[in-house]
């Protein structure tokens, strides 16, 4: 039989492509059921408004209108709930207003939902969803977190003053970092803003819901990064309905970035709606719709310093946060500036006092929540954005000074975790490994003089450093909790062998892009020692499997395939006892590999497909052993997987346009040990692309009253592939020390390294131009960039 | 209004509204799903097919006038059962991650590969402008069309 050990590490190409290619992929709006029916939103054009009325008369006549829902026949159910607590730093609770299926009092961003037009077709429901009429007052509007809390500030809810949902802190006490910084011989601040973004998945949002009256039962299909949170959440939280009478299905998602994590009100209403017109409810949002009203991501308000004393060693951190949160709690919006961005204000550097202050806001934008990477880019982007404008001002090398102060390597086996001020245990890490590579492709000496000769020339070259830490793979109940969870968060995951020997693995996390059913099939294949072919990897449907807790924060394979593999380990087990039976031997004497029990010493054996037989179709089994060779397991890891690594951008900046050019990119990632090199290579290539995008061209820009201005395609700019070179990809390995796989994650590294590379490639290419810039507000377009020469011409 | 027109070699005659998008007609009345939607205002690419085999955005045209065209989608872009050289180029180079801009990818370089049998890669990521992709950062999309050129210009020197 032939090894499928090697297959571990293996670019194997993935088996879900066949249908994608083809167009057999099954997305959410592909589907069409018996009956079914189509959903027209009604949403408010202001940024705050009061709603005095919606006559919805003429629109109900309409050819086609089965039914129309405004704000008033929704009032008695609950809002979406928000799944993270965060307090105040006098232990108040957050303010968590309503967030209502739909609107009946005021309307707080644009976008937010008045109506729903219910007809037999799409351009139906449309059509009388523009003869809704509804009479608004303008209210004034805020927009900006800081300018929110200020005295006299627009309230976006009654209940809230000063739009505070909640002020938090985290690290050592003020004074102490105080204290730090005042005695430094230097002390670097940046004020800067980290600009909105809009995830962007290229499928839009789109949910199918629909009511069987014989069985009393829901089917909610959804373009979702997790069923079954979303059904939890739905069911226990929203409309109360027994979960065991809900099915949710996730079927191929056109990615989702983090914008596909959070419950929806639109996944409620719909579901509700279904029962009450006994019909399916189909919605899919327009670009535009998408633009509005999916959640948001980043947003904040920053004031950084950081201390350093006479050798470049950093001495203190004190930052400043506001966080814009939108309008209304997204599923996870609280944690996002807090637990995701506070405690990764160490970085990779051993800096010794840090104290990180949040303040966290409701205006009258979209709700913002996780985007790709969630609340670590903002902390490197701040972090690494700091290292190199201190090298600048104190005239030191940007990568010496970051070796200066980097965490020494340590395994987390034979050297203990790195305990952060910032809560964090990282796992393991060889810091200065990712750096030395990543120069080394750079040529850096040697880039470093091309540098002077072409900026004698007039020429601008730069190059940026960004070097990474991120905190992945989020599980650990007991810390999730202890941070505000309210909810655990392990992961499922289930092995059934069939009776011929084919195995059909469930898993609670979500595949939309990543290649689950390749990778998850990878690391049973080889544990098995069977062929991939024999293996199914099922996903996104809760009628399938127990639970699960979806995918995002990179959690999949570390916290997903180790609940798989907990299981596998199971089945072995119990094939072993099953095998001792056919061979009369004891089951202490069995041992497993490639596929086959054998009894040890000896050649006596029995092959994977036979035990499996067995184990369905027994004969004469001992009282102590049950037929069948099925396991579930709940995996629930001991910490966060940390990875980490350097990326390095170079650009040139046009004098006379300010346009920046990326010219290339080296990306040093250690995400642990590597199951698909070229699966990971994907991940890391997508992110780069979106965090290149951040630091050069996407931005959600409102303006003063609430409008966003660029809600579409043409308007906000995504990179296309003219706008980015090949990048350099490389990996280093420290695996991760706590889980059975040794992985840590790959899905966001490629956003979070990026953006502050890029930003710094382009200050440094002006430096080397004698424009000593402190920054550039993001993205940096060429009239930014410009104008920033332009003050600091004779600098 | 009634119409004619043929899809991946199949006659199809429809009563349609005046109205309705092509990308519409194509999946929700001959439920070809494969052609995509992702942003209904011609900028994102993912609903492109071929039209009398030129690309085209299946957004930006009423279904009334395609009357009497031939229609080329992802679903006819396999011959017996074989897959496109620029198929297998997606899959053997990872060209791919959620999929849901692929198909449109697909029948957009299908037609830039029978005018650039020989690209560069400066010359595929400009043909790519058109389209969006939020997975990948195109660098393997690039080479799985680099992979389809080089097979594709072998097969035609094999009758030689
Ligand atoms: S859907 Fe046609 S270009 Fe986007
Ligand atoms: S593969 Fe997901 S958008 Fe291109």
């Amino acid at each position: 039989m032939s090894t499928t050990n090697g297959i571990i590490g293996k670019s194997v190409k993935r088996v879900e492509d066949k249908r994608f290619i083809t167009g057999k992929g099954r997305y959410t709006d592909d589907i069409v059921l018996p009956l079914q029916t189509y959903a027209s939103f009604v949403r408010s054009p202001y940024a705050h408004a009061k709603i005095l009325g919606v006559d919805t008369e003429i629109a109900q006549a309409m050819p086609g209108v089965i039914k129309i829902y405004t704000g008033a026949d929704v009032a008695d159910i609950n809002g979406v709930p928000c799944g993270w607590q965060v307090n105040f730093k006098n232990g108040d609770t957050m303010k968590e207003p309503k967030h209502a299926l739909l609107v009946a009092d005021k309307a707080r961003y644009v976008g937010d939902a008045v109506a729903v037009v219910i007809a037999e077709t799409r351009e139906q429901a449309k059509d009388a969803a523009q003869m809704v009429v509804v009479d608004y007052e303008e209210l004034p509007v805020v927009v900006d977190a800081a300018e929110a809390v200020k005295a006299g500030a627009p309230l976006v809810h009654d209940s809230v003053p000063n739009n505070m949902c909640y002020d938090w802190e985290l690290g050592n006490p003020k004074e102490e970092v105080n204290e730090a910084l005042a005695a430094t011989a230097h002390i670097t601040t940046l004020e800067f803003v980290n600009q909105r973004m809009i995830p962007n998945a290229i499928e839009p949002r789109s949910y199918n819901a629909s009511y069987d009256a014989t069985s009393e039962k829901y089917t909610l299909y959804t373009s979702t990064q997790n069923p079954h949170v979303i059904r939890l959440l739905m069911c226990a939280f929203v409309l109360g309905i027994p979960e065991h009478k809900v099915r949710v299905v996730g079927p191929d998602v056109g990615g989702g970035f983090g914008s596909k994590i959070f419950h929806y009100t639109e996944e409620a209403l719909l579901t509700w709606a279904s029962k009450n017109i006994n019909r399916p409810i189909k919605w899919t949002a327009e670009r535009t719709e998408s633009f509005l009203t999916d959640a948001h991501g980043r947003d904040h308000v920053t004031k950084a310093e950081m201390g350093f004393d006479t050798t470049g060693k950093i001495v203190g951190l004190r930052i400043k946060t506001f966080a814009n949160l939108g309008a209304y709690l997204s599923t996870f919006g609280p944690c996002i500036p807090t637990y995701l961005h506070g405690t990764l204000l160490q970085g990779l550097y051993t800096t010794p006092k840090i104290n990180v202050d949040v303040t966290a806001v409701f205006t009258n934008t979209t709700p913002v929540d996780a985007y790709r990477g969630a609340g670590r880019p903002e902390a490197t982007y701040l972090l690494e954005r700091l290292l190199d404008l201190a090298a600048h001002e104190m005239e030191m090398d940007p990568a010496e000074l970051r070796l200066r102060n980097f965490i020494p390597p340590f395994d987390g086996v034979n050297q203990p975790g790195y305990q952060t001020q910032v809560a964090l245990q990282y796992d393991s890490g060889n810091y200065e490994g990712v750096l030395y590579k990543g120069l080394e492709i750079l040529g850096y000496k040697e880039f470093r003089q091309k540098q002077q000769e072409s900026a004698q020339n007039g020429k601008l070259l730069g190059v940026g450093f960004s070097t990474y830490i991120e905190a992945c793979g989020l599980a650990p109940s007991a810390v999730a909790g202890a941070l505000g969870a309210r909810a655990g968060l392990y992961e499922m995951g289930h092995v059934r062998v069939q009776p011929t020997g084919k195995v059909t693995v469930f898993t609670g996390t979500h595949g939309h892009g990543q290649g689950h059913e390749t990778t998850f099939a990878q690391v049973v294949a080889s544990r098995l020692g069977i062929p991939m072919e024999d293996i199914e990897i099922v996903h996104g449907d809760t009628d399938a499997m127990a639970f699960g807790m979806g995918t995002y924060g990179s959690r999949s394979l570390a916290v997903g395939g180790s609940a798989i593999v907990k299981s596998i380990d199971k089945i072995i087990e119990k094939g072993k006892k099953i095998a001792a039976h056919r061979l009369e031997a004891s089951a202490d004497d069995m041992e497993f590999e490639e596929g086959k029990f054998t009894v040890k010493g000896t050649d006596k054996s029995v092959s994977f497909g036979d035990v499996a037989l067995t184990a369905y179709v027994p004969h004469v089994y001992p009282p102590d052993l049950e037929p069948g060779l099925d396991f579930s397991s709940f995996y629930d890891p001991t910490n966060f997987t940390y990875p980490f690594g350097c990326h390095i951008a170079v650009v040139e900046v046009e004098k006379e346009t300010g346009k920046v050019k990326l010219q290339r990119f080296i990306a040093v990632d250690d995400v642990g040990n590597i199951v698909n090199p070229m699966i990971v290579e994907g991940q890391i290539h997508g992110g780069v692309a979106q965090g290149v995008g951040q630091a050069l061209y996407e931005g959600a820009e409102y303006d003063s009253n609430g409008q966003l201005t660029n809600a579409s395609y043409m308007d906000y700019c995504m990179p296309r592939a003219d706008d980015l070179p090949m990048f350099e990809t490389t990996n280093q390995i420290t695996p991760c020390p706590h889980n059975p796989l040794g992985v840590k994650g790959a899905g966001e590294a490629g956003t979070i390294g990026s953006t502050p590379a890029v930003v710094n490639a382009v200050i440094d290419a002006l430096w080397s131009g004698g424009h000593k810039v402190k920054d550039i507000r993001m993205p940096l377009t060429p009239e930014r960039v410009w104008r920033a020469m332009q003050t600091t011409k004779n600098g | 209004m009634q119409i004619q027109v043929k899809v991946n070699g199949a006659d199809y005659t429809h009563e349609v509204e005046p109205r309705l998008l092509l990308v519409h007609f194509l999946r929700d009345v001959l439920h070809l799903t494969g052609t995509h939607i992702g942003c209904d205002t011609s900028i994102c690419g993912a609903c492109t097919i071929l039209v009398n085999g030129k690309s085209t955005k299946s957004c930006t045209m009423f279904a009334v006038q395609a009357d009497g065209c031939e229609l080329t989608t992802v679903e006819g872009l396999s011959q017996n059962g074989e897959l496109h050289p620029l198929q297998e180029g997606f899959k053997e180079m990872h060209g791919l991650q959620c999929g849901f801009c692929t198909p449109g990818i697909l029948m957009n370089m299908v037609n830039f590969l029978e005018h650039h049998p020989n690209p560069s890669e400066e010359e595929i990521r400009h043909a790519l402008k058109g389209n969006l992709c939020r997975c990948t950062g195109y660098q393997n999309i690039v080479k799985s069309v680099q992979y389809a050129a080089t097979k594709m210009l072998k097969n035609e020197e094999v009758p030689a």
